[in-house]
């Protein structure tokens, strides 16, 4: 089932060849410092500005080079990548259409702080600003989407930038980071002085240790609470902050809520555990949050789609909040203590001297009552697939130990909701900016980074169609990815909320004129199955596992079915449309 | 409560800088009343003075947003504490031989200077605090303004701090 992933030929040898100060090309000096840097798998598409830095790599293997068939498709990839991993994507483009192509790719990255180095090629100095052929402002474009950007102007700048990019985008809140490289920059040459060591920018110092006072106010406000929450977030899983989670968590005895990026930060069979919260969260989450006096927010940052409406959030809670980035603490809701510093660190540190929340049994013996009344559930159906259920049918095939990844939309709630997640980096989905195409891309960069590991992306008939030229990249690197479609041939979120709030108008949401996924599949030359009824879909997902290369599952689903709970816009989270169960 | 806030943003002296800075300030929906921005006492780094209208908890964002610039390297808040401002405008009002000596006693007055002359014009400089120049310009109007620039306010902190 293995993919073919570059065999890395990082010798010690070879590594000392590398480090050695030598007289070389721009072109050389980045993919050497790509090396350095640990890079073993780069997601790109070559074009004129970027024609010297391809020329550098022809014949050369020291990383593989994966050649995806839209430029979205290598940044989802590196994203993906990145996000299975916890190492930098990395991904290369040309200069204009090639530059601007990555712009939904970095944004995507930008918002759920995923840790990405984006090359791109530009047009020769002198002709910068001409408007000349393939011209764009690359970094213009994205400074508002990128942690941080640079335009090379000297070839001698080129090792220190690559090497203060990684930094950038891998420490403090993560994110992606651009370096535009001029076509004469990457023909220049110059000595090239390896850089390694420690990096000293005196703009960019983010705090990783948090304030003793604020960590023993936590503690004191623990053993008072009489209804103490944990929402936990994306950063719990980014700075690796896992198992200090479950130790705080075993320690404290507070139920807990992961957030959809937090998914897998917090094993989902732990009886403290209530689900995800917000717009499709659990009841007993939203509840819990609402009736809460103290809520612990760990890396996350009281999204709108979690928070639902601000007036009246969590009316009764005081509220902690655990960031590495200061100005998300009191940026949404107004926070009592703010502890800024990296979340595996404050949290070892909470380890050391946090007790039990003792005045809280009540309060577990409430949320218990909660989970157990109301759990998610739909009205399954022996006639119709229920999307629910095929979700339910991966969970149980694969027992939760699968990693998944998912496009936007209905079946990525459904996923969410019936997935079991019990580690992390296991889950790849566009949170922040719920990017439609970004499913199976980036299904792609997970396999890459994880090449004895089951990864599943399920996507819906829609997003599937944003970015299915990719499925080349399967056949020929043989990435044996298991791409499900949820297929329910409309707009499926889309639907929901013109049936919802729109009074049944539904307004250009049909995807008649859809390909035969099944024969799109083959056209690829990727195995290719489709399922109607239960029985076809045990068989078919079976086949699929089976398949030692990638497949493509279609199951084709009930079109009317609703993602619940649901909390209207303006609502506040306690307010949810439980649908007719 | 909305209030009148001035910050000093100490950034690397980098192409592009200015557009970062002015860039956030947009796509967060922060107002600028005004910005300037040159050489600071460092070489390799310049300081901007950014004028801005909100309240709390907006300055508060500001300051952090500010902060996750990687070329931002401090941030003041100027209007916290006791601070000189100043701007400085240029003014070309319409000015005929007649009324000259009633002009050059506004510009006593405000001891603001005639930095040209022209046969039918004069070009007023004024140095002060924003509300000097707001006067200042009032009291201009009435003769006629052909012409009006304004530096934005440029400030420090007062004493040794």
């Amino acid at each position: 089932m293995s993919a073919q992933i570059p065999e890395v030929r990082s010798t010690d040898e070879l590594r000392e060849k590398w480090m050695k100060p030598e007289v070389i090309t721009g072109s050389e000096i980045l993919l050497r410092s790509l090396l350095l840097e640990g890079v073993d798998c780069v997601f790109g598409y070559p074009g004129g500005a970027v024609l010297y830095i391809y020329d550098a790599m022809y014949g050369f293997e020291d990383f593989k080079h994966v050649l995806t068939r839209h430029e979205q498709g290598a940044i989802h990839a590196a994203d993906g990548y990145a996000r299975a991993s916890g190492k930098v994507g990395v991904c290369i483009a040309t200069s204009g259409p090639g530059a601007t192509n990555l712009v939904t790719g970095i944004a995507t990255a930008f918002m759920d702080s995923v840790p990405l180095v984006v090359i791109t090629g530009n047009v020769v100095s002198s002709l910068i600003g001409t408007d000349a052929f393939q011209e764009a402002d690359i970094t213009g474009i994205t400074m508002p989407i990128t942690k941080h950007s640079y335009l090379v102007r000297d070839v001698e700048d080129l090792p220190r930038i690559i090497h203060e990019a990684f930094h950038i985008a891998n420490t403090g809140r993560k994110g992606p980071v651009l370096i535009d490289i001029p076509k004469d920059i990457s023909a220049a040459q110059t000595l090239f002085v390896p850089q390694t060591g420690p990096v000293t920018m005196r703009g960019y110092n983010p705090k990783v240790l948090p304030n003793k006072i604020q960590l023993d106010k936590l503690t004191q406000a623990i053993a008072e609470a009489e209804r103490p929450f944990i929402l936990a977030g994306g950063g719990v899983v980014y700075s690796g902050g896992h198992e200090a989670l479950y130790e705080f968590v075993r320690k404290t005895e507070i139920p807990i809520t992961t957030t959809l990026l937090g998914l897998g930060g917090f094993p989902s069979g732990h009886e403290l555990w209530t689900g995800m919260p917000g717009m499709h969260g659990t009841y007993t989450s939203n509840l819990a949050i609402q009736q809460s006096d103290l809520l612990i927010c760990i890396g996350a940052r009281f999204d709108d789609r979690v928070t639902g409406k601000l007036d009246g959030f969590a009316p009764h809670a005081k509220i902690v909040h655990i960031d590495i980035d200061p100005a998300e603490i009191g940026k949404n809701v107004p926070t009592d203590i703010p502890i800024v510093g990296d979340v595996k660190a404050v949290l070892e540190l909470l380890n050391q001297d946090v007790k039990r929340a003792n005045r809280a049994d009540a309060w577990r013996a409430q949320i218990q009552q909660w989970k157990n009344e109301k759990p998610y559930s739909y009205k399954d159906s022996d006639t119709v697939l229920k999307p629910q259920w095929v979700v339910e049918l991966l969970d149980e095939t694969t027992k939760g130990g699968a990693i998944v990844t998912t496009d936007v939309g209905q079946h990525q709630m459904w996923a969410a909701q019936y997935y079991k997640f019990n580690q992390p980096r296991s889950w790849v989905t566009s949170g922040g900016l719920g990017t439609m195409g970004f499913g199976f891309p980036s299904a792609i960069g997970a396999q890459m980074a994880n090449p004895d590991r089951l990864v599943i992306s399920i996507n819906g008939d829609g997003g599937m169609q944003m970015c299915s030229q990719e499925l080349a990249i399967c056949a020929i690197n043989n990435i044996p990815v298991k791409i499900v479609i949820i297929n329910n041939q409309v707009l499926g979120m889309v639907r929901q909320w013109q049936e919802l709030i729109y009074d049944n108008r539904y307004s250009h949401i049909d995807l008649a004129g859809s390909p035969d996924f099944v024969k799109l599949a083959e056209a690829y030359g990727v195995k290719g199955l489709r399922a109607t009824n239960k029985e076809e879909a045990r068989r078919a997902w079976q086949e699929a596992l089976d398949t030692p290369g990638p497949v493509v599952v279609e199951f084709v689903v009930n079109k009317e079915e609703n993602v619940y709970p649901m909390v209207t816009q303006g609502s506040t989270i306690d307010q949810m449309l439980m649908g007719d169960e | 409560m909305t209030i009148k806030n001035t910050i000093a943003v100490l950034v690397n002296d980098h192409p592009g800088v200015l557009q970062r800075v002015s860039g956030l300030f947009g796509r967060r929906g922060f107002n600028i009343e005004s910005i300037t921005v040159g050489q600071s006492e460092e070489a390799g780094l310049s300081r901007m003075v950014i004028v801005t209208i909100g309240d709390e908890n907006n300055l508060e964002q500001i300051e952090k947003q500010l902060y996750k610039l990687v070329d931002v390297i401090k941030v003041i808040d100027l209007s916290s504490k006791p601070m000189v401002a100043r701007e400085l405008a240029m003014i070309k009002v319409k000015a005929e031989p007649p009324q000259r000596p009633e002009i050059m006693g506004v510009v006593e007055t405000f001891r603001a200077a005639v930095v040209d002359v022209g046969t039918t014009s004069l070009i007023v400089q004024v140095i002060g605090d924003t509300e000097k120049i707001d006067a200042m310009i009032e009291l201009l109007k009435p003769y006629g303004i052909r012409e009006l620039t304004r530096t934005g306010v440029t400030a420090m902190i007062r004493g040794n701090a």
